[in-house]
């Protein structure tokens, strides 16, 4: 994703005159030093600390010190027993429940976020109005994502407000047990911590398609469903795809959200790591890091895959 | 004394970051003559729940010295004295992580002559007894790590020697918390928390050193296997436990897993659980919500665990006799008596005991019945005339310990075995 941040150099084509060569080469250099203040940060923040944690999981470990060696021990643990077909290893189970969880947040997400995406952009009139019910949307971020997460738990308990509720109408008998702790919990605060991420990207992108093209879709005859499948939809596709990397990229890492909505009763890769962490197993858990990171990238690569961002932008 | 007055600002404001507290401005550096007046302040590593603002108060009061809490979770607190042992100068950590802080080398030996009551210090952590009678020792009992060779020593003495590990601070013995209006029968026994009649309605903490240890407690109560030692399990010991959780955890037995204090009240106090792992001022913090809860005794015993005061080797002068005077003010009663009003027993006992009430002290530490309403260190009341404390008296309740907070050799071990039953 770097090389997304940098300008490619200018272009250095046919030999010209030795004045315009200088001209060139002076706009060369400062088109590096313009890039430099950012490939440092990049540098700084991101590939050293990177290119640090590769190195620690390769470092050997024991209960109060890491050790530099180059062993493939950790890497052989964490996928310990997944050559067994016929029992799911550790690392495969809870690679399956972050995945599951992960889907079910996009698929989601991407529902609301769309639609109400598709209302901002062709249902309201005036800019203005756009504005503040676009501001609208950001409030929950005003408090903190743990209260945003926590406040659901009084609601959704054996004995929170829907349960009750439910009953006192004589809808059930007995609690939904499932409310609470499980998937479904999970799934309702990521949807609502996150779907943000995907409305402004979708926002974004409907708010740039030429409205001429919907009254030539009109036009043409094409009904209400068609233009939103055939015109809008293929042009809010980078939009869509943004979106999506932020949710799962959110998704995947995390073990909060996971932890309290679920339990902890819920595997996340994120919460195995953490756990590593907090007994002081940093090249386990580096090593897991580099897996989860690995899987990340494949995922944005597939989606990547299926819409040239670049090009879309 | 210049030289120190940077660190100061700079890891004041650190602590003060970590904690998320702001005690005021840092103190004016730089001036020499007005440094020289300052008072001392101390950055103290450890749980929220052993860091009460009435301590920091009370010690400002009676030595001037200013204590600046950086509250984090249980192995945080190793964690931080193994990664960051510049970030504090006296650490509350249990004694089951010396195994490894001990070897680590970055704290130092206590110096017992400097410790005022040093030989009044219970003989439950000296010597593993109480009254003479010897209690359970398996895992890390605190008597296995109470001594180091020598002032910076990375090995335990089996003897007693001058130089100390950690000066208590608080212990207790830990058993399950049970719902006894939801539960309407008496429980007797660990095994109760795997029982499918609380399908659903049970819960084990997620801290896994921890966890396992009340894992094998149901394992041993159900008469299927008896361990060696608890808190050093062999692998295949470790393999049966998970095993046993996995499979209860498949069948639903647990509504969820707890992780910190706060999580174990709202889960007892709210009814999603019955019966669960528990803190003994957790379950104090249910009860004053009017919610009934018992912290049960059990007839397997206790899973006791201790923390004390460290001081990491590179603290001197000022700092130093600083945390020395803390120390000895710490165990001359007045913040015995506060720990022993919350529930929690204090190292000295016979200090604590001049700065309680007769009725106070045969309530909590003899397990009689209360002669009037029994009020927690706040004022509130805790307890009305004439309940009993859960489990009785000290000698019943610590003398009935099985087991210790522990740290396995086999711990890396265990710790992929707990992923595996959160997974599973």
């Amino acid at each position: 994703m770097t090389d997304l941040a940098l300008p490619a150099p200018a272009d250095a084509a046919a030999p010209a005159a030795p004045g315009l060569r200088t001209e060139e080469r002076r706009r060369q250099r400062l088109a590096y030093l313009q890039a430099g203040p950012l490939a440092l940060v990049f540098l700084v923040f991101l590939a050293i600390p990177l290119a640090l944690t590769l190195m620690v999981s390769f470092w050997e470990y024991n209960e109060y010190e890491i050790i530099p060696a180059f062993t493939l021990q950790n890497y052989r643990d964490i996928f310990e027993g997944c050559l067994n077909a016929s029992d799911l290893c550790t690392t495969a189970r809870t690679y399956l429940s972050t995945l599951k969880l992960c889907a079910l947040t996009w698929a989601s997400t991407l529902l609301v976020g769309f639609t109400v995406a598709y209302f901002l952009a062709f249902h309201v009139r005036t800019r203005t109005m756009q504005t503040v019910l676009f501001l609208l949307c950001t409030i929950p971020f005003w408090t903190s994502n743990v209260i945003r997460m926590i406040s659901w738990i009084p609601l959704l308990g054996r004995n929170g407000l829907v349960n009750d509720t439910l009953m006192g109408l004589g809808l059930i008998r007995a609690p939904i047990e499932g409310l609470l702790y499980s998937d479904f919990a999970v799934t309702l605060a990521f949807v609502h911590l996150y779907t943000v991420f995907m409305i402004v990207p979708i926002f974004n992108a409907m708010a740039r398609i030429d409205r001429a093209l919907i009254e030539a879709a009109y036009d043409a005859g094409a009904s209400g469903w068609q233009t939103l499948w055939s015109v809008i939809l293929p042009l809010t596709k980078p939009g869509i795809a943004i979106g999506s990397i932020f949710v799962i990229t959110l998704v995947m890492g995390d073990f909060v959200t996971v932890g309290v909505m679920g339990g902890q009763q819920i595997a996340s890769v994120g919460k195995v790591i953490q756990v590593q962490m907090s007994y002081l197993q940093f090249p386990a858990a580096a090593a897991n890091a580099m897996v989860l990171l690995g899987a990340v990238m494949l995922i944005i690569a597939g989606l990547t895959r299926l819409i040239d961002l670049r090009r879309e932008l | 004394m210049s030289e120190t007055s940077t660190p100061t600002r700079r890891s004041l404001l650190k602590g003060a970051g970590a904690a998320g507290l702001a005690l005021g401005a840092g103190p004016i550096t730089g001036f020499p003559a007005i440094h020289a007046a300052e008072p001392v302040t101390l950055r103290y590593l450890g749980t929220a729940v052993n860091q009460s603002a009435d301590i920091a108060r009370k010690v400002k009061e009676d030595l001037g010295i200013t204590i600046d809490y950086i509250p984090v979770v249980t192995d945080e607190v190793t964690k931080r004295v193994v990664t960051q042992p510049n970030s504090f100068d006296l650490v509350d950590t249990e004694y089951f992580s010396l195994k490894k802080i001990v070897p680590s080398g970055n704290l130092m030996g206590m110096d017992a002559k400097r410790i005022k009551y040093a030989d009044k210090i219970t003989s439950v952590f000296t010597k593993g007894m109480l009254d003479g009678k010897a209690i359970g020792d398996q895992g890390t009992a605190p008597k296995k790590v109470f001594y180091l060779e020598g002032q910076t020593g990375k090995t335990f003495a089996t003897a007693p020697t001058e130089w100390i590990t950690l000066i208590p601070t608080t212990y207790n013995a830990d058993t399950l918390g049970i719902r006894p209006d939801l539960i309407k029968r008496p429980i007797a026994s660990w095994k109760e928390l795997l029982n499918p009649e609380f399908k659903g309605k049970a819960s084990i903490l997620n801290i896994p050193s921890i966890g396992i240890m009340d894992a094998a407690m149901v394992v041993e109560a159900t008469g299927d296997y008896t361990y060696a030692d608890k808190g050093n399990m062999t692998k295949a010991e470790i393999d049966r436990t998970i095993k046993l959780l996995i499979e209860a955890k498949r069948a639903g037995q647990f509504r969820a897993f707890w992780q910190d204090f706060n999580e174990s009240v709202n889960l007892m106090a709210s009814g999603e659980t019955v019966i669960q792992s528990m803190w003994s001022p957790a379950v104090t913090k249910v009860r004053s919500q009017g919610v009934p809860c018992v912290y049960q005794p059990l007839k397997e015993g206790y899973r006791a665990w201790a923390s004390g005061f460290g001081i990491p080797k590179t603290l001197t002068g000022r700092k130093l006799d600083a945390a020395y005077d803390f120390v000895n003010w710490f165990l001359s009663g007045w913040a015995g008596a506060y720990l022993n009003r919350q529930g929690y027993y204090s190292a000295v006992l016979e200090t604590a005991q001049a700065q309680m009430e007769p009725y106070e002290w045969a309530y909590w530490m003899e397990g009689k019945p209360a002669e009037k309403d029994i009020k927690g260190p706040d004022g509130t009341v805790l307890e009305k005339a004439g309940a009993t404390r859960d489990g009785g008296s000290f000698k019943d309740r610590m003398g009935a310990v099985a087991c210790w907070n522990a740290v396995m050799d086999e711990n890396t071990y265990m710790v992929r075995k707990w992923n595996e039953f959160i997974a599973a």
